[in-house]
C-alpha cells in the first residue's frame, strides 16, 4: 500500500508576520520557512502505518517554488522514501493544488492521501475535501485517529459537538488535526540519508493542470489592533469594572 | 443574485450558525433560498422556513444525509447548484467539511471563512491566523463560501413565512459510512455562540483543577473553552479549543486563564468586546489584548472571583 503525502512550505508559524507596505501580501523575504505543522502531522502518521507494516512506500508531494525541495528533504528525513516537486513559481490556489495532486495520485496509484487539513498561511482547510471530490474518493477530514483494516480505514474526526467515527471504503484521503500524533524530531544520520533519497521535479504544464488563479487579492492589510488595556490589582476590583465601566455583567 | 444556504441543523431545528450565515447572504442580497438536508427533518424545515429573509426552503429527507456524510451531501448540492450565484454554509466543522468538495464538483474556488462582504464577487477574509485580512474578488461563475459567524450579526429566527418544497434525494455515492458519535453534553451554553466565555490554559495544571472555572462560568451562565495546550494535555476535550485551528469566538466577555496569548489563540478571540486575562506572568502577551488583567496566581484569583460574583 502506497501512501501519498503532500507538503506545504509555508512561513513557520512562530514568525511574527508582517503586512507588506504596498498592501500586496505578507513580507515573506528573509523570513524562515517550515514544513506546515498538519503536514509533518501527516507524514508522521504515514511512517507509523508504513513501520506497524501497512503501508510499503511513502510519496511526498510539494507542489511550488524550487526551495519546496527543502521541505521535501525534509520529508525525505523524517521517514518518505521518495518525494515530487511540482515546480512552479506561478500563485497556486487549493483547486488547482488539488488538480496538480490528482495528477500526481492518478501516476503513482496511492491507497491512502495522508494530508494536513489546513496551511497556516491561506487557512483555507480545502485541498484535502477538493482532492478528495476529484477523485471520486471518500474523504475523512479533521482526523484525530486513523485505523487501516482491509479495504476500509476508520477515521475519528473532530468535530464541533466532539468526535465522530467513519468507515472509509479505500482509495480515500484523510486530512490530520493536531491530536492525531505527535511528530518526531528529525535526526542527524537521517537527514545525512535523505540526501541520497529520490526526488523528481515535474512541471504542471507536463501534468496537464491548469493552474490559473481563480480568485484575485486585491487587497491585504493589518487587521485593528487591539490596545493593550489597564491591570486591576485584584477580582473585587476585576468585578466592579466589569459591572460599571465595560458593563458585560451585571 | 440568487443565494443556496445549506442549513446546519439536528433535524428538528436550525443551529445558530446558519443565522449568521444568513446575515451574510443578506449583505450580498438577492434571493435567499435554504437547503436542509437530513433524515427526518421537516421540523428543521418548518423551522427554516420563518427566519427571517428566506424565500424558499428546499427540504432533501432521506436516511442518505441522516450522518451529514460529505460524499452524498456535496452530490446533492451539485444537482441543486445550477442557476445559483452563491452557495454559503457557516464555517462550522460540517461546513468545512462539505464545501470545498462542492466547489470542486462545480470546479469553481471555494472562499473560506469570510468575515465582510465587500460586493456580490469581493469578500474579506484572515489569513496567517488573522495576523493579515486579505479582501479577495472571485472569477467564478458560482461563488461557494463559508462564513464566519463571529464576522456577521445572526438574523431572527422568526419573521418568515418562506415556502417549503421537497427535493428527490441524489444517489448513495457509497463510499463512507458514519459510524457513530460521541457528543460532549453540557448544560453549558454554546461555546460558538455564548455571550460570555471563560477559557483555561496550560496554567491550569489538571483537568482536575481545570474544574475550578465551572463554579465561574454557572455563575456568569458562561460557556467554557479552552487553549490547544490545555486539550493536548489531555484536561478538556477537542471541542473547547479555541483558535486558529479551534473555534473561532467573539462574546461580549473573553476571560482568558492561565492562557499566554500565543498568535493561533489570540486569532480565536481577539474580536471578543472584553478582554479579560488572569495570568502570573506579567508579559505574557495576553495582556496586550486584554482590556483588564491580573497579575497573579489563578489557583487564588479564580475562587475569590467566584466569591465575587456571588
Ligand atoms: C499549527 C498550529 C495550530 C495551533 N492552533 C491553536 C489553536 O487553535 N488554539 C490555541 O490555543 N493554540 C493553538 N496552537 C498552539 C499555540 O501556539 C500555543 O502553543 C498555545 O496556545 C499555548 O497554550 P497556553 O497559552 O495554554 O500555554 P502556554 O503558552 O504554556 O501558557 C501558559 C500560561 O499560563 C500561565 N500560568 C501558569 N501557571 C499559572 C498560575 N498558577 N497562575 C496564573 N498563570 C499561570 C503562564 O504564565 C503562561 O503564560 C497552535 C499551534 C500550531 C503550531
Ligand atoms: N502547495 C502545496 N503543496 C503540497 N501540498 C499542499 C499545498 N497546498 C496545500 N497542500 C496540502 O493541503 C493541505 C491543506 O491546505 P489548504 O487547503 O491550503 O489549507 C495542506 O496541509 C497540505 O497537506
Amino acid at each position: 500500500m502506497k501512501v501519498l503525502v503532500p507538503v506545504k512550505r509555508v512561513v513557520d508559524y512562530n514568525v511574527k508576520v508582517r503586512v507588506k507596505a504596498d498592501g500586496t501580501g505578507v513580507e515573506t523575504a528573509n523570513v524562515k520557512m517550515s514544513m506546515n505543522p498538519f503536514d509533518e502531522i501527516a507524514l508522521e502518521e504515514a511512517v507509523r502505518l508504513k513501520e506497524a507494516g501497512k503501508a510499503t512506500e511513502i510519496i511526498a508531494v510539494s507542489c511550488g517554488v524550487q526551495a519546496s525541495q527543502e521541505t521535501l528533504r525534509t520529508a525525505l528525513a523524517i521517514g518518505a522514501d521518495r518525494a515530487v516537486l511540482v515546480q512552479t513559481d506561478a500563485e497556486l490556489q487549493p483547486l488547482a493544488v488539488a488538480k496538480l495532486l490528482c495528477a500526481v495520485a492518478k501516476k503513482e496509484n496511492p491507497t491512502i492521501v495522508l494530508m494536513g487539513k489546513q496551511a497556516i498561511d491561506d487557512d483555507c482547510n480545502q485541498t484535502g475535501q477538493m482532492f478528495a471530490a476529484l477523485m471520486g474518493w471518500a474523504q475523512g477530514t479533521f482526523a484525530s485517529k486513523v485505523i487501516v483494516d482491509g479495504d476500509k480505514v476508520s477515521v475519528t474526526r473532530e468535530i464541533d459537538g466532539g468526535l465522530e467515527t467513519v468507515s472509509l471504503k479505500l482509495p480515500a484521503a484523510i486530512t490530520v488535526d493536531l491530536r492525531l500524533n505527535e511528530p518526531r524530531y528529525v535526526t542527524l544520520p537521517n537527514i545525512m540519508k535523505a540526501k541520497k533519497k529520490p526526488l523528481e521535479v515535474l512541471a504542471p504544464d507536463a501534468l496537464g493542470v491548469d493552474i490559473t488563479p481563480r480568485i484575485a487579492t486585491l487587497k491585504v492589510e493589518e487587521p485593528p489592533k487591539r490596545k493593550a488595556g489597564v491591570k486591576v490589582p485584584d477580582a473585587k476590583t476585576l468585578v466592579e469594572k466589569l459591572k460599571n465601566e465595560a458593563k458585560v455583567i451585571q | 443574485m440568487s443565494i443556496l444556504v445549506i442549513a446546519e441543523h439536528d433535524n428538528q431545528s436550525i443551529k445558530t450558525a446558519t443565522l449568521n450565515a444568513l446575515g451574510a447572504a443578506a449583505q450580498i442580497g438577492g434571493d435567499i433560498a435554504v437547503l436542509v438536508a437530513g433524515s427526518e427533518c421537516a421540523a428543521a424545515g418548518q423551522a427554516a422556513a420563518a427566519i427571517t429573509g428566506v424565500s424558499k426552503v428546499l427540504v432533501a429527507d432521506s436516511p442518505l444525509y441522516g450522518g451529514q456524510l460529505a460524499e452524498n451531501v456535496a452530490a446533492l448540492v451539485v444537482g441543486l447548484a445550477a442557476g445559483h450565484t452563491h452557495i454559503l454554509a457557516a464555517a462550522t466543522t460540517n461546513g468545512k467539511n462539505v464545501m470545498p468538495r462542492i466547489a470542486a464538483l462545480l470546479d469553481v474556488a471555494q472562499i473560506s471563512e469570510i468575515i465582510a462582504v465587500k460586493s456580490p464577487d469581493t469578500f474579506v477574509r484572515p489569513i496567517y491566523a488573522g495576523a493579515a485580512l486579505a479582501t479577495v474578488q472571485s472569477k467564478d461563475a458560482i461563488k461557494v463560501i463559508t462564513v464566519r459567524t463571529t464576522g456577521f450579526d445572526a438574523v431572527p429566527f422568526t419573521g418568515g413565512s418562506a415556502a417549503v418544497e421537497s427535493v428527490a434525494a441524489g444517489a448513495d455515492a457509497g463510499l463512507s459510512t458514519l459510524v457513530g458519535r460521541e457528543i460532549v453534553k453540557s448544560d453549558r451554553p454554546e461555546l460558538a455562540a455564548a455571550r460570555i466565555v471563560i477559557s483555561g490554559g496550560r496554567g491550569m495544571g489538571s483537568s482536575e483543577k481545570f474544574k475550578i472555572l465551572e463554579p465561574v462560568a454557572d455563575k456568569l451562565g458562561a460557556a467554557l473553552g479552552a487553549s490547544r495546550a490545555a486539550v493536548d494535555a489531555g484536561f478538556v476535550s477537542n471541542d473547547l479549543q479555541v483558535g486558529q485551528t479551534g473555534k473561532v469566538v467573539a462574546p461580549e466577555l473573553y476571560i482568558a486563564v492561565g492562557i499566554s496569548g500565543a498568535i493561533q489563540h489570540l486569532a480565536g478571540m481577539q474580536d471578543s468586546r472584553v478582554i479579560v486575562a488572569i495570568n502570573k506572568d506579567e508579559e505574557a502577551p495576553i495582556f496586550q489584548v486584554a482590556d483588564y488583567g491580573i497579575v497573579g496566581d489563578l489557583f487564588q484569583i479564580v475562587p475569590e472571583l467566584e466569591k465575587e460574583l456571588g
